[in-house]
């Protein structure tokens, strides 16, 4: 087991190599003055230039500079913010839990619903509801989520005054982040009121984030249960008498549920994609928006930060997503 | 060498009829997917429409008319027929400019894929048929790719390059092209071992007849059933762009960009939020109800079950 995550983590390094490498060239494709750029100084003497140059290391060799910024990179060090001079690791860690809130939301939303769905769609294959599930997971998947956000917002908001149209809570509860949750900070104020008020404002932008994860999950969930349910060993369970509930929620669903956790795992690019365009409708101040931000007031330190950070989220969730799957399934670990 | 040419013409001659019956097998296989067909129907109907447009749009999509600014669709208290699917906060035709949206999504989605297909199909091929080295290379310069979420790696480039629609095709090109690389590398290395390939290779064929000629039919299967995928994908992805401000430019009628015209109005005129993004989610549905007839139709390990 150890051999097989040290193999797993040996394979990363070259990618985490090229990630640095992208997200490094990434300032030195801009066209433009690097010392405007980087450090938004403008009109400098050739002296002061020179010497801004200096300070960010920009007079030396590019593989030195490389090196530099990937010990910046390994000892947590991604430079500060053109704009607020914050490091940009503390911004990004003051805006990442807002987005782990809505994402962790989303995914609860989409597993409640997408395996339920197509385990019975599977079960009742051909039925109308199966042809149900399996339509409205086409129209999730093929969903542009910057309209799905909207128009809910028309409908719970505009119409039936339901649902808060944007924004994490009400204005009227201020209590200092303990947690960065809202959900959990909000009962650890005890304000009345105040956690209903974080809730509402959740659920529009979980179904928004949640809606392709949902479809994808619905339909992965009815492909793998329809291969198990036609395996041999499911055939004699039935022959032996067994109840069919036991089949299904025994022998069945818990081999089903192999590849559909590797998709769960693997909608985290998607949920990091989904972000930015949920976050922008609903003023989620997230990582989502902080990037679009970032790019509108071309805060570039923060972009190149926020892309390498993102990226590498994404590499260590499939990391453990691999590793998971090669702990249920031994054979993928010994090949 | 003559005896050679006659041997290769001789194939080329039997396949001809063959092609023709591959084609009904494949109408045959796709047929039998309804919502694929439906699909083939809504997609033909559009390339219908933005081949027409300036023939059927009631009004010039730009035309402003300042009396009827947020005008509501027909069918509501205060519509008029003149303008069916109601104007947009400038007094412009949505319709209208639906209407020659069309053009730039297609537009979109035949640019996107057609650079992230040659590109991609050729990388692969290479990485494939080549292997050693460079395919280690290419495959890990693909993970990298790969390593980031589409529209963050979309975003970020055209950053760099600017917001336009052309760089946003280019970026979401290149976001998508590993997955070509990807599904062309791994049918290029099932077939390289093949009978017919070693065959080919030993009749003397150059590596690039073996790979452009020999390998690469049989490998098209996959990379069609993705090329329908992505065309539906850089459409939203677009789109998305389009709706951050960062893909086309106001006041072109591409379909997300109108989209993020009329968000600030989304509680006061719902038409003009709904009706794009009804036309978008129309286009991509239809492109992946065909997507997945065409993969009844080509994927040979579904075909006969």
């Amino acid at each position: 087991m150890l051999q097989f995550l040290l193999r797993r983590i040996a394979v990363l390094i070259p990618t985490f190599i090229g990630v640095t490498l992208i997200s490094f060239s990434f300032i030195r494709l801009l066209p433009g003055d690097p010392v405007m750029l980087l450090a938004g100084e403008h009109a400098l003497s050739p002296a002061q230039h020179a010497a801004a140059m200096h300070a960010l290391g920009l007079d030396r060799p590019l593989p030195i500079q490389y090196l530099d910024y990937l010990r910046g990179v390994l000892s947590g060090d991604f430079g500060q913010s053109i704009v607020t001079k914050r490091p940009v690791l503390q911004e990004f860690f003051s805006r990442f839990p807002a987005t782990l809130e809505l994402s962790i939301v989303a995914m609860i939303f989409a597993v409640l619903i997408g395996i339920p769905a197509g385990m019975f769609a599977a079960i009742k294959r051909g039925s109308m509801f199966d042809q149900l599930v399996m339509g409205s997971a086409l129209v999730g998947f093929s969903m542009p989520i910057f309209w799905w956000g909207p128009l809910l917002i028309i409908l719970f908001a505009g119409v039936l005054h339901w649902l808060p149209v944007s924004g994490r809570i009400s204005l009227v509860y201020y209590f200092p982040p303990v947690t960065g949750f809202m959900l959990i900070d909000s009962l650890l104020s005890g304000q009345e009121g105040a956690f209903q008020s974080a809730l509402s404002h959740l659920v529009l932008p979980a179904i928004v984030l949640g809606t392709i994860p949902l479809a994808v999950i619905a339909r992965q969930t009815r492909s793998a249960m329809l291969e198990v349910l036609g395996e041999d060993y499911v055939r004699t369970a039935r022959a032996k008498g067994m109840p069919p509930r036991r089949v299904i929620g025994v022998h069945a669903l818990r081999n089903a549920m192999i590849p559909v956790i590797t998709t769960i795992g693997l909608q985290v690019g998607v949920l990091m994609a989904g972000a930015i365009l949920t976050e922008t409708i609903f003023s989620w101040p997230g990582i989502g928006k902080w990037m679009v931000d970032a790019v509108f007031r071309r805060d570039y330190t923060v972009i190149q930060g926020g892309l390498l950070i993102i990226a590498l989220i994404i590499m260590f969730v499939n990391l453990v997503v691999d590793v998971l799957y090669g702990f249920i399934n031994p054979r993928i670990r010994h090949n | 060498m003559a005896t050679q040419d006659t041997s290769l013409a001789k194939p080329v001659s039997a396949a001809a009829p063959r092609r023709r019956s591959a084609l009904a097998e494949f109408w045959y296989y796709f047929s039998e997917n309804k919502g694929a067909v439906a699909g083939l129907c809504v997609f033909a109907a559009l390339i219908l429409i933005a081949i027409l447009a300036p023939l059927i749009a009631p009004h010039n999509p730009d035309n402003q008319n300042t009396n009827m600014l947020l005008n509501p669709p027909a069918w509501q208290a205060g519509g008029t027929w003149r303008y069916i699917l109601g104007t947009d906060a400038v007094g412009r035709d949505i319709l209208s400019r639906l209407i020659f949206g069309s053009r730039f999504s297609l537009f979109i989605g035949v640019v996107v894929v057609t650079i992230a297909m040659v590109a991609g199909v050729t990388i692969g091929l290479v990485a494939g048929y080549v292997g050693g080295w460079v395919d280690t290379l290419i495959m890990r310069v693909m993970d990298v790719i790969l390593a980031f979420p589409s529209l963050l790696l979309a975003l970020v480039l055209v950053a760099v390059f600017g917001p336009g629609l052309l760089n946003a095709m280019i970026a979401i090109a290149i976001v998508y092209q590993p997955h070509f690389v990807r599904l062309t590398r791994a049918a290029v290395l099932g077939e390289i071992n093949r009978e017919y390939v070693i065959s080919a290779r030993v009749a003397g064929a150059s590596p690039l007849y073996l790979m452009t000629r020999t390998i690469l039919p049989n490998c098209l299967g996959p990379v069609i059933v993705q090329a329908a995928l992505s065309f539906s994908n850089a459409i939203l992805d677009a789109a998305a762009l389009g709706f951050l401000g960062m893909g086309a430019q106001p006041p072109t009628p591409e379909w997300g960009t109108m989209l993020a015209e009329s968000r600030e109005f989304i509680l006061r005129a719902w038409w003009a939020v709904t009706f794009p993004g009804l036309a978008i989610l129309i286009t991509v549905l239809a492109i992946n109800l065909m997507g997945d007839g065409l993969r009844d139709a080509l994927d040979p390990k579904l075909k006969r079950s």
